[in-house]
């Protein structure tokens, strides 16, 4: 069912598109122009809607916006490859409109675009195309037109492979193929020299160690007796000559494939598998997909024969798996070719999966990783990670270990790296009349307390270490916590809460937190908050927090985006699809809830979570200049330890339902700013308490 | 910490009903010159709680015989002023300790930084 892949590839939110694939028969009468005729068929009515429809979907869906007027370019709905529409058979209907200058057919899309070469033609192939219903394999598929200004041949996706990825073509010869292929015997043993499994979507036989699906690691200590067969022995010396690895693998797991089996995304475990992990595919070609945990995809051609090198960050940050359908989207040309193909859309098409066998080769870590990416390292999570708090005596443990105890250990670190004020927040403290009493409560360095010099500004914060930053650099400030501010109910004119709220751990203790904020405050005194935002793209724009990421998680800050923007945007599609493969991994534990560990410079994917804070150690060094142009000594960083920091960030709405149930205050307004989200309050009425 | 801030601060003991002003008990205390702003110490004044200023200036011996009670038309009054801007701005405790008035509980100052946390419960 080539459906499924349409749903599979592409959720929900083609639904529509491809509801109305099955039912409308109805060829479109060629006499029918829609600015001439006033009086419409029953069918005629349908079909306008049904179009209509699918022009909605594409804006809403994928920002394409269909002209009203005729063009010579055309998106051709359902007409896609996502749909089981292949490109052949696409071209042979479109012809009939006229000469058709160029097909693009993106991967996964269930849309096409074509081009005319000329206006007229464009009209012709809409008026006489528009509904026809196209047999592919076993379902039929109603193509739906509409006229675009431009098509643009830029809407591929990245087209680069995964960092640390390669593959390398012909690695193995037909011969030694089938010589390969024979050395691996399916027949039931009762031996226990391999172990041999049929799992639900694929046969699996283990070498060396057996892989444990129940706990996803090998059992270091219990080696099968026989290792690696003999006839993998070439193939492995290559690897070690070319030096695509350093030692030899000890572990090897062959998966076997019929056409339609796939297997869901994974990363292999880091504490199980040393890196890199080599893999070669016999017997017939796949597309293995990669993902990014920030949504960024790249689907990778594995040729039969060829050997796949994931190593560094392709290894242990990207997922991969196969989509199990019984056909890819490939490169039209005959020769074979590697590598991801999404990079020319006019040059994609379907082929037909085989049987394929895949050998992986993996060497045995017997050390803990440590690698980069703590997020997905089993090595690096923090010793039994906390849950999200409910009861208050947990909530405080919490804090004290997941927030004051890592501010105390970074203060310096923390600081070096904190100097430039959110300008928002500048604004506001520039707006304050002078002579106005202003309390920052979660001042860290103090970086707000020198800003408007016309007021008197004092400073509180739960880390000594950072409260005395302050007071080296001649600030009022002192220890306290968030929750019992010792200052005077009604003594400020303003406060500001900025990046201290999120840290809290239940809605209660937040919510308390702001009730602080406004006790403080005088009637009419006024305070922003800031907090971090779940959403970090807001309004197609990313927040600098995702734009500072660099290739590797462990930096912390500078440097741009080198990967191309990807073409998805519906961050929230991305969110889901990254959650739903999260849980379904099969060679990744899932486990009880507990707090996510997250990596640095990518989406958020859950509201509860721990932000490593990779530690450089030289920055302590730099104890007595701390001063703005720290950026040099900062990039020499020598390995640290990693902090982790609790964060509930705030969804959309959140912050300013939670101010509205605290009495006496009104939002002056609310705003979302740099992957935060903000609002101005206004202390309306003295609260009696 | 400067007189101004000491002025904003009160215990926050639990169950503590009077908790200011906090007793100062200075063992270290500094002078720093600063620029004086007769208008800015003017705007300052109708913040304070002007008896509790007094009341620590006279802890850290630094009173220089200003008022009990706030004077009428101070702004008119530079001597005045400069006096008002001696204790709120230059004068600084750098170590000691701060006790609430109620519950007896010392919070240190160290460095010229107030500690005020609290321990579970209290």
């Amino acid at each position: 069912m080539e459906t499924t892949e349409l749903r599979k590839t592409a959720g929900t939110k083609y639904e529509d598109l491809a509801r109305g694939d099955q039912i409308c028969g109805c060829t479109m009468d060629s006499s029918m122009d829609s600015t001439r005729s006033v009086r419409r068929t029953k069918e005629e009515k349908k079909l306008l809607r049904r179009q209509i429809k699918a022009s909605h979907t594409l804006l809403k869906h994928e920002g394409i916006s269909t002209a009203s007027h005729p063009t010579k370019h055309l998106v051709v709905s359902n007409g896609g490859l996502g749909n089981g529409v292949s490109r052949e058979s696409l071209l042979e209907v479109l012809k009939e409109g006229g000469t058709v200058e160029s097909l693009l057919t993106p991967p996964a899309k269930p849309y096409a675009f074509v081009t005319y070469s000329s206006t007229e033609a464009g009209q012709n192939a809409y008026t006489l195309l528009n509904g026809r219903v196209l047999q592919c394999h076993d379902q039929r598929v109603a193509l739906y037109f509409s006229y675009v200004e431009k098509v643009d041949s830029d809407r591929s996706v990245s087209s680069a492979l995964p960092p640390g990825l390669s593959v390398l073509e012909d690695f193995v010869s037909p011969e030694e193929e089938l010589q390969l292929l024979q050395a691996v015997d399916w027949t039931p043993h009762t031996d226990d020299v391999t172990v041999q499994k049929a799992l639900k979507h694929r046969r699996v036989k283990h070498y060396g160690y057996e892989f444990r699906y129940d706990n996803n690691n090998v059992d270091k200590d219990k080696p099968l007796p026989g290792g690696l067969p003999a006839e993998c022995d070439a193939l492995l010396q290559r690897c070690l000559a070319d030096g695509h690895i350093s030692v030899l693998p000890d572990q090897l797991t062959v998966n076997q494939y019929q056409s339609g089996q796939g297997i869901p995304p994974h990363v292999d475990t880091h504490s199980a598998f040393e890196d890199p992990i080599l893999s070669l595919s016999l017997g017939a070609k796949t597309v293995m997909d990669f993902k990014h945990p920030d949504g960024r995809s790249v689907a990778v051609v594995l040729p039969e024969r060829s050997l796949l090198v994931m190593k560094g960050e392709s290894r242990y940050l990207w997922t991969h798996g196969i989509t199990p359908r019984k056909f890819d989207v490939v490169p039209v040309s005959e020769v074979e070719g590697s590598g991801v193909m999404t990079s020319d859309l006019s040059n994609l098409t379907l082929s037909r999966r085989g049987t394929r066998t895949s050998l992986t080769f993996r060497k045995i870590r017997h050390i803990p990783c440590n690698c980069a990416y703590p997020s997905v390292c089993d090595s690096q999570q923090p010793p039994s990670p906390p849950t999200v708090p409910v009861a208050e005596g947990d909530a405080c443990h919490l804090e004290e270990q997941y927030v004051h105890q890592v501010y105390e250990e970074i203060s310096s670190h923390f600081s070096s790296t904190r100097h430039s004020p959110w300008p928002h927040v500048r604004d506001f403290l520039l707006s304050l009349p002078p002579g106005s009493v202003l309390a920052d409560i979660g001042c860290g360095n103090g970086k707000y307390l020198g800003i408007n010099p016309e007021v008197i500004s004092v400073g509180c914060d739960r880390s000594a270490n950072l409260v005395q930053i302050c007071v080296e650099r001649g600030h009022e400030a002192l220890v306290s916590d968030a929750l019992s501010v010792p200052l005077r109910s009604g003594s400020c004119d303003a406060c500001i809460s900025i990046a201290v709220i999120h840290h809290f751990s239940t809605q209660e203790r937040r919510q308390a937190a702001v009730r602080e904020l406004v006790r403080l405050l005088k009637v009419g005194g006024r305070a922003l908050i800031y907090v971090w935002a779940m959403e970090q793209e807001y309004n197609k724009q990313k927040s600098k927090y995702l734009k500072e990421r660099t290739t590797g998680a462990s930096v912390e800050r500078s440097g741009e985006l080198k990967t191309e923007e990807n073409m998805f945007n519906q961050q929230e599609e991305h969110d889901r699809k990254i959650r739903s493969d999260m849980k379904c991994t099969e060679e990744q534990n899932v486990t009880q809830p507990r707090i996510h560990i997250h990596t640095n410079r990518t989406a958020f994917l859950s509201q509860d979570l721990l932000v490593p804070w990779h530690f450089k150690c030289n920055a302590d060094k730099n104890k007595g200049a701390r001063s703005g142009s720290t950026k040099g000594p900062l990039e020499n960083t020598s390995e640290g330890p990693v902090f982790h920091r609790y964060y509930h960030v705030f969804q959309q709405g959140e912050l300013e339902e939670m101010c509205c149930c605290v009495t006496g205050v009104k939002v002056l307004r609310s705003y979302h700013d740099q992957g935060n989200w903000c609002v101005e309050l206004e202390k309306t009425h003295c609260n009696s308490s | 910490m400067k007189l101004l801030t000491h002025n904003m601060l009160t215990s926050h003991v639990k169950g503590v009903t009077k908790g200011y002003p906090l007793i100062i008990k200075a063992t270290e205390v500094k002078v720093n010159e600063l620029e004086f702003n007769a208008q800015f110490v003017s705007r300052m004044i109708p913040k304070l709680e002007w008896s509790a200023l007094i009341q620590a200036a006279e802890w850290l011996g630094q009173s220089q015989d200003l008022p009990s009670a706030l004077i009428p038309d101070y702004e008119n009054d530079e001597e005045f002023l400069r006096k008002v801007h001696r204790i709120l701005l230059e004068v600084e405790v750098i170590e000691g300790c701060l006790q609430c008035p109620e519950s007896g509980r010392e919070f240190p100052i160290s460095k010229g930084v107030p500690n005020m946390l609290l321990n579970e419960g209290e």
